[in-house]
């Protein structure tokens, strides 16, 4: 029994080390293709020079992000602003622990779940975490003391503070169609009909609210606010040089793979792909295990493509579009599909009874 | 007054139905730059690649030799009175008995220096110069950060020696008959 958790726990420490590893590469390597996509759809060729196709300049960039002079600025607040980065690294980095990124696999007649923590909270860990995540942009302006890093922290918080409500309303609707808030157990009942019965099928309307949400709470354009050049200099990270501004950079692409993989998990299906139940019949289990995961971060490539091909389609919304768009349309919109939800499973419950 | 068809009628009609929730818009944006991505890049990798000049193209001089390997300046400096940014400079010398090889003529040009940044690529010394010696090439004076390597000597301006079956630069050569037929 003992020797059951030990190896239990080495996969538990190896998985973690994984998700943690395999996050940071693809948070990197999404600045690399986010130039590179800004590139083609501008018709330029983007970084070419580090490497082949500058395949390395992820690595240039860091190594030139830790070689900078660090300035922490006079009137600011030393421990709030080192804890401001930290701690929007920290909550970027979190969410994935409920993420479930494959199928369980077997390993020595060792069940290995391929997810960390499969908790029957899993939604409301996400939402409490990156609900969190504004704690590291309203500390860093506040600590910058300056008066546009300051702004730009307001912009921040009430901005998150307003999508969230819409983000939490559409998830709402989502929770009366799965009726459990465990990721694992949502990802499951989309293996249905041949991996295919996934919950973008029945929540269209949530999807695409969720979708503008995840948009406003990464802080990515059109809603990137908090760090408008034209009118806030830098927003939130103005005071930042060095790493700490790696940092904030950085956490944003982190936030963009996570939320890609939660939109992925809630409403394409997860690591479900059609026929997936078939082919697990012909095949080892551990292989369409390993097949899944492909499917799955394939899926959240798209969804990183689609928020770099938004960023760079779409100009910044003005602060009163904005606040408008979050609580006159958005808002009402998730309330009106809640409604039609809760119609439509009393609809359907009443017909089969 | 319309010169071209390429200007568009400004639209500012109000906007109606779905229009007013900038989705069509929105979609209509996202797959133009959808197509950009497939489109061809224009540009070009410069230091492997290089666009190729105009025929006409005036770049860094080149002090040509005759097609016995000898230098053409005779250091006669009417090119330098010609230059209006006065960027030439030169000192004259008398060719020693053993150096016939070396220089055409009985004077040559011991020190020739071009400033370039003085110089504004005008053309006007090869128009000056008697005796075909100075042409502007079709390259470029290289970028550099010390402002003294900028003043191009001899070793920078004369034309390398080379065997006489490569001497004639074939598009030079056409440049300078035509030259040759404008002067006449």
């Amino acid at each position: 029994m003992a020797a059951f958790f030990v190896s239990a726990l080495f996969f538990k420490i190896v998985l973690v080390v994984l998700v943690f590893t395999i996050t940071l590469v693809i948070a990197m390597y999404s600045t690399y293709g986010e130039r590179k996509i800004a590139a083609v759809m501008q018709d330029r060729v983007g970084p070419d020079r580090a490497g082949p196709w500058g395949i390395l300049q992820p690595l240039a960039d860091g190594g030139k992000f830790f070689m900078k002079e660090e300035i922490i600025p006079a009137t600011s607040n030393k421990f709030l602003f080192i804890l401001g980065p930290s701690l929007a690294m920290l909550t970027a980095l979190m969410t994935s622990a409920v993420i479930p990124w494959g199928p369980n696999i077997t390993i020595n007649g060792t069940l290995v779940p391929l997810q960390v923590a499969d908790i029957n909270v899993g939604i409301l860990y996400v939402l409490g975490i990156v609900s969190l995540g504004v704690y590291g942009v309203m500390i860093g302006g506040w600590a910058s003391n300056n008066k546009f890093s300051l702004l730009g922290a307001i912009r921040a918080s009430s901005q998150m503070i307003s999508y969230e409500l819409a983000m939490g309303l559409a998830i709402i609707a989502l929770l009366m169609v799965t009726g459990s808030l465990s990721l694992n157990h949502i990802v499951t009942q989309q293996s249905a009909w041949h991996g295919m019965r996934w919950n973008i099928i029945f929540q269209p309307l949530g999807f695409f609210l969720f979708i503008i949400c995840a948009f406003a709470e990464t802080n990515r354009a059109p809603f990137d606010l908090p760090e408008c050049e034209t009118e806030l200099i830098g927003g939130y990270h103005t005071e930042y040089s060095s790493m700490k501004l790696g940092m904030y950079l950085f956490s944003e692409y982190i936030n963009m793979f996570v939320s890609s993989a939660i939109m992925a998990t809630l409403y394409f299906g997860g690591y479900n792909f059609p026929y997936i139940d078939k082919l697990a019949e012909v095949m080892n289990a551990n292989l369409v295990s390993l097949i899944a995961v492909g499917v799955f971060f394939a899926k959240i490539f798209i969804f990183i493509f689609i928020f770099m091909w938004v960023r760079w389609t779409l100009p910044r919304f003005r602060y009163d579009q904005l606040m408008r768009l979050g609580w006159q349309v958005l808002i009402p919109l998730s309330i009106l599909n809640i409604v039609l939800t809760g119609g439509g499973i009393l609809f359907i419950q009443n017909l089969f009874k | 007054m319309q010169l071209t068809n390429r200007s568009k009628k400004v639209d500012t009609h109000a906007l109606q139905g779905m229009e007013k929730t900038y989705l069509p818009g929105i979609l209509k944006g996202m797959a133009i730059t959808f197509k950009h991505m497939f489109k061809k890049v224009p540009t070009i990798r410069y230091p492997e690649v290089k666009k190729p000049f105009s025929s006409v193209w005036r770049g860094v001089h080149i002090l040509k030799r005759d097609e016995n390997g000898a230098e053409r300046c005779t250091a006669c400096g009417l090119c330098a009175l010609a230059c209006p940014a006065e960027a030439i400079t030169m000192e004259a010398a008398e060719r020693k008995p053993n150096e016939v090889g070396l220089y055409r003529e009985e004077k040559y040009a011991a020190k020739y220096e071009i400033n370039m940044l003085r110089c504004i690529f005008c053309g006007l010394c090869e128009e000056a110069c008697p005796k075909e010696a100075i042409f502007l090439s079709n390259s470029i004076a290289s970028a550099n950060y010390d402002r003294g390597t900028f003043i191009y000597g001899k070793d920078k301006l004369v034309e390398p020696v080379t065997p006489p079956s490569e001497h004639v630069n074939v598009f030079e050569e056409g440049y300078r008959k035509q030259w040759m037929k404008l002067k006449k």
